[in-house]
């Protein structure tokens, strides 16, 4: 099916991807699909992706985002892909529950900052506006934006994310089961 | 052991005494422990455990159950506003910040010299004279910004509750329309010498030709229910009057135990005459402790006129005596199985049923538990018959029925009509003022509009433990709608999973929604949540804690749509909001620093 | 069959014994209705709801009602598997379950029940609580960001080991799981690595200390089959 769905005629698929408050460890394991990944660039193009380094995103079918939201930035690149992607696709524990980074959430970001830059350096929390911001606490990014599809697993197994982007790509309800469908 | 826990050991071991050391009676004994300390600290719950032989972990458990006890002092002079939507339609917050603005505290903080602590609490049953407070667990009705003063005036000069100008405590029965029930004198003793007269069986029969059924709004026939206690296999049977009256909008029960006590207390006699109680507990909710010692001196009364105690009537063996046991602010212990183990000392989460109380209630006893309005409801059914009684009302409601009402009308108060009355003679009766809407039987009721007016008051129509809450034209049935989930959210018992987390999730949504950030996604999650309550809930609690909102939803979605975004997605959180602590300790304000919700 | 009685799931006769829950009945039959706070050998508790059934029409919990015969009952539909999965978001948002970093992650029967129901997310907006851990105990961990509620170390401590270590305690979502000592500590108490409530966990909240991650992730117990598929399994080595 994949085969006959390949062909030369068909438009290729625009995905842009991207890792905010997460450990790059999805899109790793994005490349995991291994020789799979031949097939992938006969079926997709990349627009903004740690792939193409595209900075800004335009218009796309796909945007798959691995990690949650922890600061201003995050919102900002979120928001875009949003604003500009056909689908919007969770990819990992951190986009969907927050996840390692989230660990933060049971303290104060800002005695967080003080321990770090000056409890034990002496020295001051930065205030460079070209930092980003950080929110009081880390969230999925369905918190902040609309999510179509969620991809679980830390990281989801390359099987896994072949599997939800074919389904995507041609059109089928993309859908997990056991045993691929993992939140670990 | 140092000297301050002896004194507290020496204090507590007098409460202990005075309620038998009786771990059953925890509860009990962790109010005076409230009242006398201001809290049940961790040193109070130690050595009451010790003393009462229970794990420290299940005296923990009952404290933090419930709203009156605190681990926490509050302060000298513990304010708490009523907050139902009817004490808000008339001004309570305004008199709130007043008042903490004056008294110099915040929401749920005790002042820096621990003089006063102000809060809100879900409706204390004053809602035909509102806005109510309660003041060290006494009530104090038609709060005024005047009233407010003096009370603040009276708090600093750490004037005690017990001299504070005695009309701050008035309470009112404001009888707007009396009929077979509250329109009857009533000699105390007449309605058990006319059942001993005829006999149990006699009496019993006469129970169920009534038809009469349960007032307290699941409407179960009386008399299949001490039917079923007496023939339940028991070492003791006991008779509950639920006094309980939490559900907002609801203050009927107030009056009947306020006004009617002997009515009240001989339906409990006449119950424990057919199923062979000793004993009868009323549970009265604390927010009525105004009560308690009246109560107290009336049963007094009773048993000097042989009403009580052993051979009432000379008849040989018809011992029957009642305790008052008071609840600790749970709406959930009206529900009686949550009721039943708030009895026993325990929190009051709602048992697996079956088995039903009749077969397994108080203290694992065969238990009859009633409303207050039926128990005085029994009276005249032994005073004149069954068919007397069948005679009023409709044929699957029969006899007459309480309403509480309040909100917009001209004269707000006690109305007992037959059953059958249409919601309209109410309204009229009433004087309600535009009406567009009725919640009928409080939260946990349904919500009518003007093309329902037409309907009736009875189990067969629109039934109803008494709550009538009237809201006129200008009213916006979003916020009456916000204020119920609010408080569902805080009465869950956070037993079962939908309703604990599904309460919250609920009152988070109609919060998001008031704030301008709600869509039509968050109108979606409103009904689906609703749907999982319902049908997945253990108790009604849950199972009715979306219905003012569905309802409001069907009937009032102009209320709703017009704070809606037009957009198809909003954040969960408030995005600036979110960066602020950050702000404040980078010191930074730049534009990056900013953030807009709807960017 | 003349001792037996039966009702219908799913349109499968189910044999029950008098006495026994719909749930008992339909486990011993091999046939899965999803269950967090049910318990082999405690009383049926009826609070995480994951069993709600339709039984001839009407709501009710597989794990607190009686089987009777002639029981339509109905488990397996689109419309019983939508509310599961919302009360299992319900559970994953109110407490802290990061699956990665939990020791229980594949032995884990919340997460199971997840898989098995296609939870993708945990969909409402998460209430990340502060929730404590307990050290204290020499060879037990406490993490109560896992804890959801269904009582099993509470009624296991009680009814089993005649110890009531654990109690529930607050109102609402402000409930939550607290030790019977004056601290409050799990060292502090008689609880021992042998009791039976240290086993019954259904999550990650009560943990042996000193072993961590020792089945190798692939063969843990959810790893493989279904959390569904291995009660019949379990049924069919039985039989």
């Amino acid at each position: 099916m994949l085969h006959a769905a390949a062909t030369p005629a068909r438009k290729k698929v625009r995905i842009a991807t991207t890792s905010l408050s997460g450990c790059f460890g999805c899109h790793m394991s994005l490349l995991d699909i291994d020789e799979r990944l031949l097939e992938l660039v006969d079926l997709v193009e990349f627009d903004r992706s740690p792939i193409t380094d595209i900075k800004h995103c335009g218009p796309c079918d796909v945007a798959i985002v691995e990690g949650g939201v922890c600061n201003a930035e995050n919102v900002h690149v979120l928001r875009e892909l949003r604003a500009n992607a056909k689908v919007l696709v969770a990819l990992g524990a951190c986009a969907i529950n927050g996840g390692l980074p989230a660990q933060r959430n049971h303290l104060d970001v800002g005695d967080c900052l003080t321990r770090v830059y000056c409890d034990r350096t002496g020295g001051e929390v930065p205030d460079d506006p070209e930092l980003p911001l950080l929110l009081d606490k880390v969230h999925p990014i369905n918190e902040v934006v609309r999510v179509d599809y969620f991809v679980p697993g830390c990281p989801p197994s390359g099987d896994a994310i072949w599997k939800y982007l074919t389904d995507l790509i041609f059109g089928r309800m993309p859908r997990l089961e056991h045993p691929m469908l993992r939140f670990d | 052991m140092t000297t301050t826990q002896t004194g507290l050991g020496t204090y507590l071991e007098r409460i202990l005494k005075r309620h038998g050391r009786d771990s059953g009676r925890l509860v009990q004994i962790l109010r005076d422990v409230q009242a006398e300390f201001g809290r049940v600290s961790a040193e109070a719950m130690a050595i009451l455990a010790e003393r009462l032989s229970l794990p420290i972990g299940d005296v923990e458990s009952t404290r933090d159950f419930y709203s009156f006890l605190t681990s926490e002092p509050t302060g000298t002079y513990r304010i708490l506003f009523s907050d139902n939507i009817t004490d808000r339609m008339l001004g309570n917050q305004a008199i709130f910040d007043h008042m903490a603005r004056r008294l110099g505290v915040s929401r749920g903080v005790v002042s820096a010299d621990g003089l006063a602590s102000l809060d809100y609490t879900s409706c204390t049953g004053m809602c035909d004279q509102g806005p109510a407070i309660l003041v060290n667990g006494m009530a104090i009705t038609s709060m005024t910004l005047r009233r407010a003063d003096q009370i603040c005036e009276l708090v600093r000069s750490r004037v005690p509750v017990a001299e504070w100008p005695n009309e701050f405590f008035r309470v009112d029965h404001n009888i707007r329309r009396a009929d077979m029930l509250l329109g009857t004198d009533f000699t105390p003793g007449s309605a058990l010498r006319a059942a001993v007269a005829m006999g149990r069986e006699a009496y019993l029969a006469e129970v169920k030709r009534s038809n009469i059924r349960g007032r307290g709004g699941a409407g179960f026939t009386t008399g299949v229910k001490w039917e079923a206690a007496r023939n339940a296999r028991g070492d003791a049977r006991y008779v509950v009057c639920n006094a309980d009256e939490g559900e907002p909008g609801t203050f009927k029960d107030r009056v009947l135990m306020q006004f009617y006590p002997e009515r009240v207390f001989e339906g409990m006699a006449l119950a424990a005459y057919v199923v062979g109680a000793k004993l009868g507990l009323v549970y009265l909710r604390g927010e009525y402790l105004y009560l308690k010692a009246p109560l107290e001196e009336k049963l007094s009364e009773l048993r000097a006129a042989r009403l009580l105690g052993d051979s009432i009537l000379g008849v040989d063996g018809f011992d029957f005596d009642i305790e008052i046991h008071m609840g600790a602010g749970a709406y959930i212990c009206g529900e009686e199985t949550a009721l039943i183990e708030s009895l026993e000392g325990k929190p009051g989460r709602p048992r697996i049923r079956p088995p039903f109380p009749v077969s397994f209630g108080y203290r694992g006893q065969p238990t009859v538990v009633n409303n207050v309005e039926t128990l005085c409801k029994a009276t005249e059914i032994a005073l004149h018959g069954g068919a007397w009684y069948e005679g009023f009302g409709t044929k699957q409601s029969t006899g007459t029925k309480i309403l509480s009402v309040s909100g917009d009308v001209e004269r707000p108060g006690i109305y007992e009509y037959p059953f059958g009355v249409r919601i309209s003679q109410v309204l009229d009766d009433a004087g309600a003022k535009n009406p567009k809407a009725v919640q009928i039987s409080g939260a946990a009721g349904q919500c009518l509009t003007t093309r329902e007016f037409g309907r009736r008051i009875a189990f067969e129509d629109v039934p109803t433990a008494g709550a009538f809450m009237v809201f006129a034209d200008h009213r916006d049935m979003f916020e009456v709608a916000r204020n119920f989930a609010h408080f569902f959210q805080h009465e869950s018992c956070g037993f079962c999973t939908p309703c604990r987390v599904g309460t919250r999730i609920q009152a988070g949504i109609m919060d998001k929604i008031a704030a301008g950030h709600g869509t039509q996604y968050e109108m979606n999650e409103l009904q689906h949540l609703r749907e999982v309550m319902r049908t997945a809930s253990h108790c009604g609690l849950g199972q009715t804690a979306g219905g003012a909102i569905a309802d409001t939803i069907a009937k009032f979605r102009e209320d709703y749509e017009k704070r809606l975004a037009r957009k198809d997605f909003e954040p969960a959180f408030d995005l600036d909001a979110a960066l602020a602590r950050a702000r404040e300790i980078t010191g930074r304000d730049d534009a990056d620093s900013r953030m807009l919700s709807d960017a | 069959m003349n001792e037996y009685d039966k009702f219908s799931l799913d349109g499968r006769p189910i044999y029950f014994e008098r006495g026994q829950s719909i749930l008992e009945a339909a486990l011993a039959a091999g046939v899965y209705i999803p269950n967090l706070c049910h318990h082999p050998e405690f009383k049926p508790h009826g609070s995480c709801k994951l069993c709600t059934v339709k039984v001839n029409g009407r709501f009710g919990s597989a794990c607190t009602i009686k089987a009777m015969p002639g029981q339509e009952v109905a488990s397996d539909t689109p419309e019983l598997n939508g509310n599961r999965r919302v009360l299992l978001q319900m559970l994953f948002v109110e407490g802290n379950h990061f699956c990665p970093g939990c020791e229980k992650s594949g032995n884990c029967k919340l997460q199971a029940l997840a898989y098995d129901i296609e939870m993708l997310t945990p969909h409402y907006r998460h209430f990340y609580p502060v929730r404590e851990i307990d050290a204290t105990h020499p060879d037990v961990l406490l993490d109560f960001n896992r804890c959801i509620m269904c009582e099993l170390c509470v009624r296991a401590s009680r009814d089993v080991d005649g110890k009531s270590v654990f109690a529930l305690a607050g109102r609402g979502t402000a409930s939550h799981v607290v030790v019977n000592s004056p601290s409050g500590k799990l060292g502090d108490t008689d609880f021992a690595l042998t009791d039976k409530a240290a086993s019954v966990c259904p999550v990650g909240a009560i943990l042996s200390k000193r072993v961590g991650f020792a089945v190798p992730i692939g063969e843990r117990q959810y790893d493989v089959d279904p959390i569904s598929a291995q009660a019949s399994a379990r049924q069919a080595e039985e039989a």
